[in-house]
């Protein structure tokens, strides 16, 4: 039995050493954990949006979004529209001209890099995906 | 004798020679990758270079130790928008792995739900019942569990000695200790309320000091 869980370990391990081993060696990345969101964005002709995690947290604790706001830890498995964002919702709950600067600054927020798919971006030692 | 992965993982650790706080550079927003460089964007939206410097410092992740910087104050993030929503916290340390090839994990709930709220993990990373989750660190290193966050926005899994902190046979004290108290107190609840039968077989990973709840 505890044979058979150290074998089970293995192969983590092993993962994890392939994940340090290439961690180290790309310099450009994004900070720790951006997220693009991009599942409309493009397609409607927008640059896809940038979502910056350090810049928020150091003003709201992750409770605000993940629990208040109703923003589903996973990146990409959240289908924010405008229409959600001018009512109030997701990012509308704050870019709504009180709290934050309103939605018209277009720009702020689609400021991505054409062609890149939704997901969290890493960089230093992680170098990458929350999914390994 | 089971084979122990003990060589790789003094390896790693090797690998992972303590290093002054903020020890590298924040990429530019231009050069990061995600940002479009010829947007509009750049030039308006601040640079992590410029912000979180002034932050306590770490080695990885964001180079910042994020509970250091609230605890001290540092950065004051609201915990709600809604100021009548109740910010829930709970003190209570739940140790984990307590035998196996490395040091015990202690798993802080006040760490955590000063920035996160309790349906952030419960019930649907882990049921709030020790020794109820088969946690495992191949399903973390694949992003469940702790890995949700941790290798995502907290402090990432390269940082092993942060999660496995405490040495097996302190951590075994204590989780001895706490077991005696909890049989002694269930004893006397017995007493009581016969009935009950919600807390009793206590599985083995318990929790550290209850001072709430
Ligand atoms: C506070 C941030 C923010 C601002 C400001 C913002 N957007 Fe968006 N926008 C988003 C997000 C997030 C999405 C969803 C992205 C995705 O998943 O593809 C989105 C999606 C879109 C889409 C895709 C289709 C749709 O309607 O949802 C269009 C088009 C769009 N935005 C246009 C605009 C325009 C035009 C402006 C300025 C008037 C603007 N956005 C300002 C965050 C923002
Ligand atoms: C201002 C709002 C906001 C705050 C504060 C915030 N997040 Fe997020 N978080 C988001 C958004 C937006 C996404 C992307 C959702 C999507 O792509 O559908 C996200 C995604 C995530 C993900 C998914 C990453 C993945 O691998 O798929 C995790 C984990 C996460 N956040 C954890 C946290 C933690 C931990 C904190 C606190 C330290 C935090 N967040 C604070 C808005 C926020
Ligand atoms: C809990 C409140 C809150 C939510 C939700 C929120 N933001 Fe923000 N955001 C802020 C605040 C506050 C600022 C700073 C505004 C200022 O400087 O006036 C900000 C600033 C920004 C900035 C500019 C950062 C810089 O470098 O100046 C971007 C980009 C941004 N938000 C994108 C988003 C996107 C995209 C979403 C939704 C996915 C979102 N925000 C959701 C509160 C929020
Ligand atoms: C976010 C916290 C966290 C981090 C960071 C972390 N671990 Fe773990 N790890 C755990 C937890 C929780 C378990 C408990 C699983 C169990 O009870 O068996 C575990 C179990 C293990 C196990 C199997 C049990 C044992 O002790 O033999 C190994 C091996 C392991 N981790 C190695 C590592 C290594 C090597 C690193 C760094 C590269 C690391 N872990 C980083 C949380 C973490
Ligand atoms: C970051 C994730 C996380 C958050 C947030 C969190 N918990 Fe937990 N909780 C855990 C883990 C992990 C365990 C241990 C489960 C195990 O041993 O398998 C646990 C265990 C528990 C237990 C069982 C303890 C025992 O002694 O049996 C209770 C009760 C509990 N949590 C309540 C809460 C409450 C109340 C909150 C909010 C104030 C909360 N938790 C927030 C992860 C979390
Ligand atoms: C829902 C997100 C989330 C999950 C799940 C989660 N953590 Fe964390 N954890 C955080 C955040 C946020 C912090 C604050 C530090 C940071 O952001 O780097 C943190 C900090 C910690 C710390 C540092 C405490 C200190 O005082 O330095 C430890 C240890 C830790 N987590 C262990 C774990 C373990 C073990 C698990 C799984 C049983 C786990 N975490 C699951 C979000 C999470």
């Amino acid at each position: 039995m505890r044979a058979f869980a150290s074998l089970r370990r293995m192969p983590a391990l092993v993962l994890l050493a392939v994940a340090l081993g290439t961690g180290v060696s790309t310099r450009s990345h994004a900070e720790y954990a951006d997220v693009v969101l991009n599942r409309t964005a493009e397609k409607e002709g927008m640059r896809p949006v940038v979502f910056p995690h350090w810049f928020h947290r150091i003003r709201f604790r992750c409770k605000v979004c993940h629990a208040e706001l109703g923003f589903k830890m996973r990146a990409g498995s959240n289908l924010v529209t405008m229409g959600d964002i001018i009512d109030g919702k997701f990012c509308g709950a704050c870019h709504n001209g009180e709290i934050a600067w309103a939605p018209e600054n277009c720009d702020l927020c689609h400021s991505g890099k054409p062609g890149l798919p939704p997901g969290i971006f890493g960089g230093h030692e992680t170098n990458g995906p929350g999914i390994w | 004798m089971p084979f122990r992965p003990t060589v790789l993982i003094a390896l790693l650790f090797a690998s992972m020679a303590p290093s002054t706080p903020h020890a590298g550079e924040w990429a530019k927003l231009a050069e990061d990758g995600v940002h479009d460089p010829n947007g509009p964007a750049i030039g308006l939206l601040q640079q992590p270079g410029d912000a979180l410097p002034n932050l306590p410092g770490d080695t990885a992740g964001n180079q910042v130790h994020w509970i250091k910087a609230l605890r001290t104050g540092v950065i004051q993030p609201r915990p709600s928008i809604d100021p009548a929503r109740e910010d829930r916290r709970l003190d209570k340390d739940i140790y984990l792995d307590l035998y196996g090839s490395m040091p015990s994990v202690r798993f802080p709930h006040l760490a955590h739900t000063e920035w996160l709220d309790c349906t952030n993990c419960h019930d649907h990373l882990f049921l709030p019942k020790r020794g109820a989750n088969n946690i495992s660190m191949f399903l973390i290193l694949q992003g469940q569990q702790c890995g949700v966050c941790h290798g995502a926005v907290a402090f990432p899994l390269t940082e092993c000695s942060r999660c496995h902190s405490v040495p097996n046979n302190q951590a075994q004290r204590i989780v001895a200790a706490i077991e005696a108290e909890e049989a002694k107190r269930s004893a006397a609840d017995g007493d009581k309320a016969a009935t009950d039968s919600g807390s009793q077989s206590q599985p083995r990973v318990l929790d550290g000091k209850a001072k709430t709840k």
